[in-house]
């Protein structure tokens, strides 16, 4: 096939991929915005959630119920974390906080292989992953039905919840929040609620992030390990914006791919493990903070 | 009653500037050294040896390096475990490749090899800072490992990817049982331990903590900035290299580049956050903790449940209860295990009075 | 209030301390003289858990079957003890040395189903007396015996499935001189693992004329499509799935899915065909092929009797009882197979029936593993495991696999007989690296 038809089919792969990250990303960002923690869990909540939607629905209840009482589920976790993790830790420095929700990890991972064994399980969410037909047989690229589907997904929850926390009263509350806990603890606005709110949401998230993905891969223990993908994602977008999380997803997803295929092969291969990495570093060099994280102003 | 301090007078500035200016800590510290280095080869097993205590005292020295960059200087990182992957693989090669090097001067180079390296990783820490340097840093891990692995040269072009360690020798006696590479070991991480904590404590120290804190005020005030921060990742880099060095020599026999994985390098930030950040203490503590806290929980539950229960539930549950017990620490003391050590010291030295 | 909650949690865990110290003396079990203690390290959590709690209760459910069916080996029973190692090497060295001594019965056989933890503990071996199996994984060159005395890469390693696979491929081309010109992919994992069988694959390409493409997959392998991508711009003819844990070999058949690559022209690794590895790529893997050390089935004799004595007697180590006959679940049996019969080979080469055994004598009696049609015959494996034996310079016996495919709901083999690999080429390969590795340890050859 023709060089420039190849390089659109890497290019659109890769940018789809991307948005697959992001997608992940998204779940880090939400909680880093509203309450200044690094989620080190966020890769164990994907997995979580994935494993309890499906456990679910093998013990028989339909795709829509079973979603439904995994959204229930996600959403007891993030208040039982606020209750057991955060409220304890309030004030805390990060580096604690980031701490805690790696042995919120642990318990999260062991929870999940507890309840629901260690078994490899199917998700099958009705789209097939193949070749959207009447684009493979006009053009002869190659773009999966699922990628689709999924970049789709993430398009409309990343706008959703910019808007929440651009438009609604909720949102500036989240902000307030994230910018400093005293100050908006000693004006009214319900900590407990908000954090409970917000790792619920993450939750759902890493639900959706967790059924896209587990469709690909299978739902098992590996998906704790995309979290991994989504670390470039963060640094260059910037920990602190979700529009920026799609931006940096779709760079990181079409550079990655792009220096795969067309550097790759000329070193042996392989270096889509640190190539993103090394793309953040030269990203930050010029905005230390991410191309949209907000400006960390220091005073002396 | 025991730990006072009353009558105990300092009457030069080398006494003043003791590490332990207490008698009693002195005597604890002698007496713990004296445990270490003459009754556990005495007495411990094959198995408290190998398995717990060669890990334990390695993983400390990597700590430390660790402890060094992110307590100490504020450089948040996340590549520990490539720089161990340089040393291993540096001091490897130089065994290979220089006839009759000497072990302990491949050590060293070993460890120059790795501050090269973490220097020359390091660079981006002058511009990006927080958690975004900590994922810069995984650049590091990732790349390290790729390359280590990919380029043949760098394990003698073994089939199987791995290098086997060559003996350790000094001296012409060749420390190959337990016992004796426990010693080295220890001998090893007891001096680099001593040279950090005098370090942490003298102006190099002072300068990474003036770093750490408000990097801005110190560069005001005349603190070399990049010389400060770069040596910072040299001196972490070379502890880093040396514990890898003896990772492969001492403790496993056979690596490849693919064990230094981003899990340890995580699991080694871990150790410092929970041992206690910016402390040397905390590194032994914390990489006791993270390391032999898992084995303690398997044998114990394994001495309580045997095979009455099914072998995965265990393993979850262990996973389970590390977790809980990582959370518990952290609320009753956030600062990590030492802080923990700190205060109860505190609380001796009023024993048995409340206050 | 702060006091009152650090006295607590130190007094709690000075409660714990003293349990685990305790605990942690080994404990003393009465010195039974009719027992042969085995140390178990499995992983039950994890990435590769679900492959682990197939092999290793498979390994246990034999073990159980002999007690119960024949009330051990000449009157001794089969005890065991499990550490959990994660597939991590520190755990796994951990597991090693704590599952060496129970009182004073000792491991003398160890198998890890882990690359890492097989290196982490292979120079130890030989001071301790251990015999260190690597069941299809691991070096490939300890399959010289004169080199890896106590180590075992029993019954096909890496070298030998890469031949055997490229055997397979040639004939189903029609013959070797068809392959000429024609492309091979390698996709794998980019890690030692992975790139083990390249000196066997492009010496093949060599000898044969063929083109091989090496397409590293980037640790942990769940995104693939830029490797995908190559793969259509390369149009191999065949491509070598030589990846590991479910998420990479599902994501591999899903990705070739994508792509429109024909799964009938993919060959996995052994560690790329399981039921675990195709599942969860549903419709997409029909067609995929792989090589099996040993196939699946509930077909054999001794999987329906094990099913029968252990599972109807309640002891049963699986957790879901459908996994009978699975790969991961076949294998571990026949693991268990070898070990049982090193112990009756040992029993009866050291004149010991009856009683423990040592290390030399434990290692004896799985150098002379000799596994002949009437014998498989008679433990109800024929078909299960090819009939080979081993020697003191043979380490591997057999080298040969089995072809499967999966038709959607399960594995079906494709291969009557075994496909074997070139044990002429192998074997030089193999004596080759051996030697260098003498070399540069400084270890004379044993004679043999």
């Amino acid at each position: 096939m023709g060089g420039f038809q190849f390089f659109l089919e890497v290019l659109i792969g890769g940018l789809l991929s991307g948005v697959m990250y992001s997608l992940v990303a998204l779940g880090f960002v939400l909680i880093y915005k509203a309450s200044g923690v690094f989620n080190f869990a966020q890769g164990a909540m994907v997995f979580f959630a994935a494993v309890t939607f499906v456990g679910i629905m093998e013990l028989g209840l339909p795709f829509w119920a079973a979603l439904l009482v995994t959204i229930g589920v996600m959403v007891l976790l993030g208040m039982a974390t606020e209750r057991f993790v955060l409220r304890p830790l309030v004030n805390q420095h990060e580096i604690t906080l980031l701490m805690a929700t790696i042995g919120l990890t642990f318990v999260i991972e062991g929870v999940a292989q507890l309840v629901w064994g260690v078994g490899v399980r199917r998700l099958d969410l009705g789209i097939k992953d193949v070749p959207l037909p009447w684009l493979a047989d006009n053009t002869g690229i190659f773009i999966s039905q699922l990628d689709i589907f999924a970049a789709a997904v993430a398009g409309f929850l990343v706008a959703t919840l910019a808007l929440l926390f651009a438009k609604t009263d909720t949102g500036r509350a989240l902000r307030a929040v994230a910018d400093d806990h005293a100050a908006a603890l000693s004006i009214g606005i319900p900590l407990k609620r908000i954090w409970a709110l917000v790792w619920a949401i993450a939750g759902i998230v890493a639900l959706v992030a967790g059924m896209l993905w587990g469709a690909r891969s299978g739902v098992q223990f590996a998906l704790v390990f995309v979290a991994l993908k989504a670390l470039p994602v963060l640094i260059i977008g910037g920990f602190t914006s979700v529009p920026g999380v799609i931006v940096a997803g779709l760079i990181v997803g079409a550079s990655e791919k792009l220096a795969e295929v067309y550097i790759g092969p000329s070193v042996g291969g392989g270096i889509e493990s640190w190539f993103p990495y090394v793309l953040a570093i030269l990203f930050l060099l010029i905005r230390p903070e991410g191309l949209f994280g907000e400006k960390i102003i220091r005073r002396v | 009653m025991f730990y006072r301090e009353a009558g105990q007078f300092r009457t030069s500035y080398a006494q003043d500037s003791q590490i332990f200016p207490l008698r009693q800590d002195r005597l604890a510290m002698i007496a713990l050294l004296a445990v270490a280095f003459l009754l556990i080869p005495a007495v411990a097993s094959d198995y408290w040896l190998r398995a717990l205590l060669i890990p334990w005292l390695i993983f400390s020295l990597v700590a430390m390096g660790q402890n060094i960059l992110t307590g100490y200087a504020g450089q948040l990182s996340l590549g520990s475990a490539g720089f161990m992957a340089v040393g291993a693989f540096a001091c490897y090669n130089l065994m290979l490749r220089v006839d009759g090097m000497p072990f302990l001067v491949a050590l060293v180079l070993s460890g120059l090899c790795a501050a090269a390296v973490g220097v020359a990783f390091g660079l981006p820490s002058l511009r990006i800072r927080g958690l975004y340097l900590a994922v810069a840093t995984l650049a590091a891990q990732f790349f390290i490992v790729w390359a280590l692995d990919k380029f043949g040269w760098f394990k003698n072009y073994d089939p199987s990817g791995v290098i086997t360690a060559q003996p350790m020798e000094i001296l012409g006696y060749e420390f190959a049982s337990p016992q004796a590479k426990y010693l080295l070991v220890l001998a090893i991480v007891a001096g680099l331990a001593l040279l950090a904590k005098n370090m942490a404590r003298g102006a190099t120290g002072r300068a990474w903590m003036a770093v750490r804190d408000m990097d801005v005020a110190a560069e005001v005030m005349g603190l070399p900035l990049m010389r400060t921060k770069l040596q910072a990742f040299a001196i972490s880099s070379f502890y880093c290299g040396v514990g890898g060095a003896l990772f492969a020599f001492a403790y496993l026999g056979t690596v490849e580049p693919s064990a230094f994985t981003i899990d340890l390098s995580f699991r080694i930030l871990f150790m410092i956050i929970i041992g206690g950040v910016g402390t040397i203490l905390g590194s032994f503590l914390g990489a006791g903790f993270i390391l032999l806290l898992p084995i303690l929980l398997s044998v114990v539950f394994h001495a309580v449940v045997g095979q009455a229960v099914d072998a995965s539930v265990v393993s979850a549950v262990e996973l389970i209860v590390f977790g809980s017990l990582i959370i518990i620490f952290l609320i009753v003391e956030p600062h990590g295990l030492a802080r923990l050590w700190q205060v109860t010291k505190e609380r001796l030295r009023l024993w048995p009075f409340p206050h | 209030m702060f006091e009152v909650r650090i006295s607590r949690a130190l007094r709690t865990l000075l409660a714990i301390g003293t349990v685990a110290a305790v605990a942690a003396v080994p404990s003393l079990a009465q010195a039974q003289a009719k027992e042969q203690y085995f140390g178990i390290p499995s992983y039950r959590v994890g990435p590769f858990a679900a492959g682990g709690t197939g092999f290793f209760g498979g390994i246990i459910d034999y073990l159980q079957y002999v007690n119960m069916k024949e009330g051990g080996v000449n009157g001794v029973q089969m005890v065991w003890a499990e550490c959990e190692t994660e597939y991590n090497a520190a755990r796994g060295v951990e597991c090693y040395q704590r599952l060496l001594t129970r009182g004073d019965q000792r491991m003398h056989i160890f198998e890890p189903l882990a690359t890492p933890i097989a290196y982490g503990v292979l120079n130890r071996v030989d001071d301790d007396k251990v015999v260190l199996t690597q069941y299809g994984y691991g070096r490939s060159d300890a399959a010289d015996g004169r080199v890896f005395p106590w180590v075992f890469s029993t019954m096909t390693s890496y070298w030998s499935q890469a031949s055997a696979i490229m055997n397979w491929i040639s004939t189903k081309e029609g013959g070797v001189a068809n392959l000429k010109g024609k492309k091979v992919a390698h996709l794998h994992l980019d890690s030692a693992f992975g790139r083990e069988p390249l000196p066997v694959l492009n010496r093949l390409a060599k000898d044969w004329g063929f083109e091989l493409v090496s397409i590293p997959v980037a640790s942990p392998g769940i995104e693939q499509s830029a490797q995908w991508l190559r793969i259509r711009q390369e149009r191999p003819d065949w491509v070598i799935s030589w990846g590991f844990g479910a998420g990479m070999n599902s994501t591999s058949i899903t990705s070739a899915a994508r792509i429109n690559f024909p799964r009938e022209k993919m060959v996995g690794v052994w560690w790329a065909g399981s039921e675990e590895d195709v599942m969860p790529a549903g419709d997409a893997a029909k067609g995929y092929f792989a090589a099996a050390n040993v196939p699946n089935g509930k077909q054999f004799p001794l999987v329906q009797d094990i099913e029968k004595v252990v599972y109807g007697g309640g002891k049963g180590n699986l957790s879901d009882p459908k996994r009978i006959g699975t790969i991961y679940w076949n294998r571990g049996v026949t693991a268990g197979i070898f070990w049982v019969e090193a112990v009756r080979n040992g029993q009866r080469i050291a004149n010991k029936r009856g009683q423990t055994l040592n290390g030399d004598e434990m290692r004896a009696g799985f150098e002379a593993l000799n596994l002949t049609p009437a014998r498989l015959k008679e433990l109800g494996i024929e078909g299960m495991l090819p009939s080979f034996k081993l020697s003191c310079s043979d380490h591997e016996g057999a080298g040969v696999i089995k072809m499967i495919q999966w038709d959607g709901a399960k594995w079906v083999s494709v291969t009557p007989d075994w496909v074997s690999s070139d044990r002429k080429m192998i074997r030089e390969m193999v004596e080759e690296s051996a030697a260098k590795y003498a070399v540069e340890q400084k270890i004379t050859p044993k004679k043999c």
